[in-house]
Formats: C-alpha cells, structure tokens, sequence
C-alpha cells in the first residue's frame, strides 16, 4: 500500500528532512511514526500525501508511484489519502457539516449522497448532534473528532495522521486511538505519527522510530 | 509486489450534467458572496461602471457630432457671390453656364430677392433692412461639386477658376468647416479609443486587485480545499465568477450612466441645436458601442480575475 525505497528529503534552504528510508506498508496495516521532533515524521507523511516530493528515492501509495505523478494529478491523489492535523485545519466560516461534506463537494457528489456520507462520519466520531454547529463552539477534542470525520468521509483507503492527539489530554487522547483502531478493523491503512509513546505501547501495532531521517527501529506488534 | 505494473488510472467525473450543475451552482454562491459584502462589491462595481461608461458615453457623442456632419453630405459646396450689378437674368446665364462644367454636379441660383426674403427668415434682423432704400444682399449660385472631387486644394483650384467670371465678385468655398470638423472628430475619436484601452486595462487591474485580496483573505480555505482533492479548476472557478459578476455589475451601471447622461444632454443638445436651425438631437444610440459595454464589462472581469487567479493560486500549496 505505502512504500519507500531509499528516500531523501533535502529542502531548498538545505536542512534535511529525510536521509534515506526504506519503509513498507501491507494493506490494512495500521502503524505509529515516533521520533522526537525534527526526525522526519512529518516530512515523511507529506510525501505519501503529496504535500512535498522527494528529492531521492521512490514513493510508491496506491500501486502509484508519486515521482511520476504528473502535479495536475495531486488532487486526485489526495482523495485517496485523508489526512488528519494537530491543528485541525477546519474553515471556521463553515459548519461542521460543510467542512466534513467538503472532499465530497470538490470531488462533485451529489447532494443526497453527500449528506448520507457526512451523516454516516459524524456517526463514526459521535458528533451526529454537531452538525449545525460551529467549529469554534467546539472543544480541542471535538475539532479534532470533525478533521478526522472529514479525513474518512471520502473512504479513502489510506488514512494520516499527524500528532492527532497533540494537544489532547490522556484520556481524548485514547479515545481518539481507539476511533483509529475502529478504522482499523474495516481495512483502512492507518500511518499515524505521534510522540505519546506511552498511550501507543499500550496498543498491539507496529512501530516506527525515526532519527534523523533514517528508520532507527520498526518492531512489529505484540500479540498482548 | 508493485514494479512494472501500470498505475490504476484516477477516476475523473466528466459527466456534463454534474459540470454545468456545478457551474450554475458555484455562480450563484459567488453571487451570494458578493452580496454578503454589499458596499465593498458596489464601490467595485461603481468604479468599474465609470471607467467602461466614460469612453462609451464619449464614443456615442463623438458619433453623434460625426453623424451631424455627415448630413452635410460629407462635401463642401463653393458659393459664388454675384456682383451686384448683376441683373437677375443675368444671374441666370452664368449659372446655366458654370452647370455646364464637368466639376458640377448641381447648381442653384438665390436670387436678391430669395436672398433677401431667407435672410429676413433667419436672421432676426429683417427689420433694419426695412430701413435700407435698396436690397444689400448679392444674388448667390451655390455649386455642388461633383463627389469625385476631393481634397481642399480641388476646391480652391475650381474657386480660382471661376473667380475669373466677370460677375462673379467673390467664390467661397465651405469647406473648411466640415474638414475642420471631420478633423475634430477623428481627433476625438482617436481620443476616445486611447482612453477606452487606458480605462480597460484600469478595470483588468481594478478587478485582478480585487480579486487577489480576495484571494488572500480565503487562503487558509484554498489551503485546506488543496489538501481534501480540490482541483486547480475547482479553486479557480468561484473567483472567476466573482470577477466575472463585478463586470456585469460594472457594465450595468455604465449602462445606466451613459442613458442617463444621453437623457439628461438630449434636451439642451436640442436647444443648442435649434439656435442653428437644426434639428440635430442626440438619438443616435450605437448599439455596437452599447455590446461592447454589456460584454466587455464581465470579459474584461473575467479576464481581470484570470489574471490574478493563474499570478496567486499556484503560489499557495498546503504545508
């Protein structure tokens, strides 16, 4: 599903966000990114999503390979990725069904449809009372239960997620784990960063540590 | 498990049916959006409404004179003043005489006394003639020249010519005037399609800044529609209708400015016309000038907002 052959990272002002990674996701894997801050993690979900290229080595999503992916294509990339933030990134001009309607708005689904798909995500996150309010209204956990409704409103069959529980207390923090392990069981392939070692120790996935750019340790699951 | 193996093709929705749907729909949410800040997208439409209403208005005027001097026939006639010597007979003779020329396509005698009684009609002085003993006024044989001749000097050629009749005490010719005023009017014309060009290129920027303040304030949202699929076409397409509106917008005030300035010069067109015995009104409405305000206005927005759109957009890339 997700694939990384030798990949490099090197930004224009020269800081090096990957120095070489080989890295492999089956379909329906869902796996951790550690590292402390500035060992790729980002960089290396901003490739799979197109936010950047690589400037060596191969992106393989999707039976795709990205280097290859001619740039009027990205959109149609990025529908098959959902992408979670720390920051949310919601509109706050819109309510929270528009922004969660919003990948099936750009994609042109139809009205009906939209509706019963955006109907269907804020059941998953249990925000199906929030529809028609505000994002600002809501609390950190909330929000981020809307970005992650919005990331999956689409079926994508790859989901991302940056630091989703970053600024979150332990226990919405779990909560939030527990929705991307629901995710999980219906085959989704999950890739998600985060630096709380402790609340993922506790889940039987993957995990991947990065430093400096290089894979450090990838150690399966253990069957608890 | 991956190598050599063609990528999947992406799936595009190109049915035509969801396409204009959208466009209709993302046309009257662009609407909507300007009318949520109604005095902002007025003053926008405002001033593109002047600047397409000032070269059209100016353009129908220039018209309008243009069409005035055309109903001179767009020749100059010569008028030769008899001596007053000339018995009215006379007068007759030598105008059957210069009718014979090849340079003339028509001829008309004015006799003393037509001369007279038309002078009495238009002046406003026939009463100090009353006092006269006698009929100041010479017997006139205006001349129509034939339409082949051409150029002021033609004319003074033939004036020189016919000079040299012993009757004829003087030979004018009415020119200059209407040259003059041909003159004037291409002058203007010119003028007015420089000023068009400046103020057209004015509307470009005018809407292109708009638009790119628009840009701007809603870049977090062109930020975050890039990240869910978002198309370049679908991001571009609510500022192109947005620029697009400001120039129908604009193009309907020029409308309603220059009908109203038509309007409102007509009546003192008409007195002023009147004082020169004619009827000359400013009726003339070129509908291709009135076109080109109702297209050029929401061309020039679109194309205004083009301009801004393919400068800005691409510069913004979600991080």
């Amino acid at each position: 599903m997700i694939r990384f052959d030798n990949v490099a990272k090197r930004y224009p002002n020269g800081h090096e966000g990957l120095a070489g990674v080989d890295l492999s996701l089956h379909e329906g894997e869902m796996a951790f990114l550690t590292g402390h801050s500035g060992a790729g993690k980002s960089t290396l979900l901003k490739l799979i999503g197109l936010l950047e290229r690589a400037t060596r080595g191969q992106v393989w999503v999707n039976e795709r390979n990205l280097n290859k992916l001619k740039t009027r294509d990205i959109p149609y990339h990025r529908r098959e990725v959902g992408m979670i933030f720390q920051d949310h990134r919601l509109l706050h001009d819109r309510t929270v069904f528009d922004n969660i309607a919003l990948p099936l708005v750009v994609a042109g689904m139809g009205h009906a449809e939209t509706k019963r798909r955006v109907r269907a995500a804020l059941d998953k996150v249990g925000l199906l009372k929030k529809e028609k309010v505000f994002p600002i209204t809501l609390s950190g956990g909330e929000q981020q239960r809307v970005g992650i409704a919005r990331a999956l409103v689409s079926k994508p069959p790859v989901l991302l997620a940056d630091e989703p529980t970053g600024n979150l207390d332990p226990e919405l923090s779990r909560e939030i784990m527990e929705l991307f392990l629901q995710f999980n069981q219906v085959g989704v392939t999950l890739l998600i960063a985060t630096h709380d070692v402790d609340l993922i120790q506790s889940f039987d996935k993957r995990i991947i540590n990065l430093r400096h750019g290089r894979v450090a340790d990838d150690c399966a699951g253990d069957p608890v | 498990m991956i190598p050599n193996k063609r990528s999947p093709k992406f799936k595009r929705n190109r049915n035509p049916i969801t396409w204009l749907l959208r466009h209709a729909q993302m046309s009257l949410s662009s609407l909507g959006r300007l009318s949520r800040s109604p005095i902002s997208t007025a003053m926008t439409a405002a001033v593109i409404g002047i600047a397409l209403a000032l070269p059209s208005g100016l353009h129908l005027l220039v018209d309008n004179v243009r069409d005035l001097s055309n109903t001179w026939d767009g020749t100059a006639s010569v008028s030769l003043f008899l001596a007053e010597s000339v018995t009215d007979e006379q007068a007759e003779a030598v105008r059957q005489q210069i009718a014979q020329r090849s340079d003339v396509a028509d001829t008309q005698l004015i006799d003393r006394s037509q001369a007279l009684a038309e002078f009495r009609r238009l002046s406003g002085f026939g009463e100090a003639l009353d006092l006269l003993d006698s009929n100041p006024l010479p017997a006139v044989v205006l001349i129509r020249p034939q339409p082949q001749l051409e150029g002021a000097d033609a004319y003074a050629r033939m004036a020189e010519e016919l000079q040299a009749y012993r009757e004829i005490e003087l030979a004018q010719v009415d020119l200059q005037w209407v040259e003059r005023l041909g003159a004037i009017t291409r002058t203007f014309d010119r003028a007015v399609f420089i000023l068009a060009v400046l103020l057209a290129g004015a509307v470009l920027l005018i809407v292109g800044n708009t638009i790119r303040l628009e840009i701007q304030n809603r870049h977090g949202e062109i930020e975050i529609v890039k990240l869910v699929g978002g198309t370049d076409a679908f991001i571009r397409r609510p500022f192109l209708y947005e620029g697009l509106w400001h120039g129908v917008l604009g193009a309907l005030i020029a409308l309603i400015l220059v009908l109203t300035a038509l309007f409102m010069l007509d009546g003192p067109v008409q007195r002023l016309a009147g004082l020169y015995q004619s009827d000359f009104s400013l009726a003339v409405i070129d509908p291709f000038s009135l076109l080109g305000v109702a297209f050029g206005g929401p061309l020039l927005g679109l194309a205004g907002a083009w301009l801004a759109v393919g400068r800005h957009l691409a510069q913004i890339q979600p991080e």
